[in-house]
């Protein structure tokens, strides 16, 4: 695992390629917790998810990476853009999105951030993961989630089915309370 | 590839992902920040199950799963914030008081419903 790890410069092909796909990804990241437009932050958050998808495909995990982009920029984005549309949010520059603590906030996120990334480099700052293609694919990432993991996989079945029912009950107008 | 590359990268979107969830009052926004910092640990397991090749994959196979509670917890969410807006007319994490245990009539009456 951490065997013949080459030094950090130069970088190769693959680790230039997820960088750059990273500081697209946090740059937009920081767009959507700072952005003044509503809509935008909704718009911002799918430049996010799919650089990220990006970063997926990079580490050789392409399932993952399609499964990113079906279901969190497919799916949940426009559900959030639902939400937005529903709630009469003020389409356009609005001022109230930030509450009063944003310096608090940010102080917490930039301790945070600090106290991580120290940790993790003075940890795995010697571990290398030699990338080869394949191993996130359909085929044995299938074959592992209904061998292996299928017990799981059926209890997400019946969470989700769950979270289907609840979401219909919470959103409905006509079900009345027990009197 | 590095394993420090992702992870940095991860722990740097967990951050922003807190601080969202800190400093915006829209709640919406706040489900976005959420959605943010599940990215963050998603990419941290497809990092270290990249670096210590899994034969089951557990790694990535707990990132679908966590993708589809994610979908699930969206979901959840935001018929929870259309509740909120139908009983209260707003979505502002900040005047949603009703919980706080301050006294009545403290200048958050109009929440109150």
């Amino acid at each position: 695992m951490t065997a013949q790890a080459p030094g950090f410069w130069p970088p190769s092909g693959p680790e230039i390629i997820f960088l750059l796909l990273g500081a697209v990804t946090l740059g937009s990241a920081v767009l959507v917790v700072t952005t003044r437009q509503l809509v935008h932050a909704a718009l911002w958050l799918v430049v996010c998810f799919g650089a990220l998808a990006g970063g997926y495909l990079v580490l050789t995990a392409e399932f993952v990476a399609w499964v990113q982009v079906l279901i969190y920029v497919g799916a949940v984005v426009v559900l959030l853009l639902f939400g937005i549309m529903l709630t009469r949010a003020p389409i356009g520059r609005s001022a109230d999105l930030d509450s009063g603590n944003t310096w608090a906030a940010a102080l917490v996120a930039v301790a945070m951030a600090a106290v991580l990334v120290t940790v993790l480099v003075s940890g795995f700052r010697m571990a290398y993961a030699p990338l080869d293609p394949g191993q996130g694919a359909a085929k044995p990432l299938g074959s592992s989630v209904f061998r292996t993991w299928v017990l799981p996989f059926e209890a997400l079945s019946v969470l989700l089915l769950a979270a289907l029912i609840g979401a219909i009950v919470l959103s409905r107008t006509d079900i009345k309370g027990r009197q | 590839m590095h394993v420090v590359y992702p992870v940095v990268v991860s722990a740097l979107l967990f951050s922003i992902g807190v601080y969202g969830v800190l400093a915006r009052r829209n709640a919406i926004l706040v489900l976005m920040s959420v959605e943010l910092m599940l990215n963050a640990v998603n990419l941290n397991l497809v990092a270290f199950d990249v670096w210590l090749r899994d034969r089951l994959h557990g790694g990535q196979v707990l990132t679908l799963f966590v993708i589809v509670i994610a979908a699930a917890e969206v979901g959840l969410g935001l018929a929870i914030v259309l509740a909120v807006f139908r009983t209260r007319q707003t979505i502002d994490v900040d005047r949603l008081r009703a919980l706080s245990e301050r006294a009545p009539g403290e200048a958050d009456g109009e929440v109150r419903s």
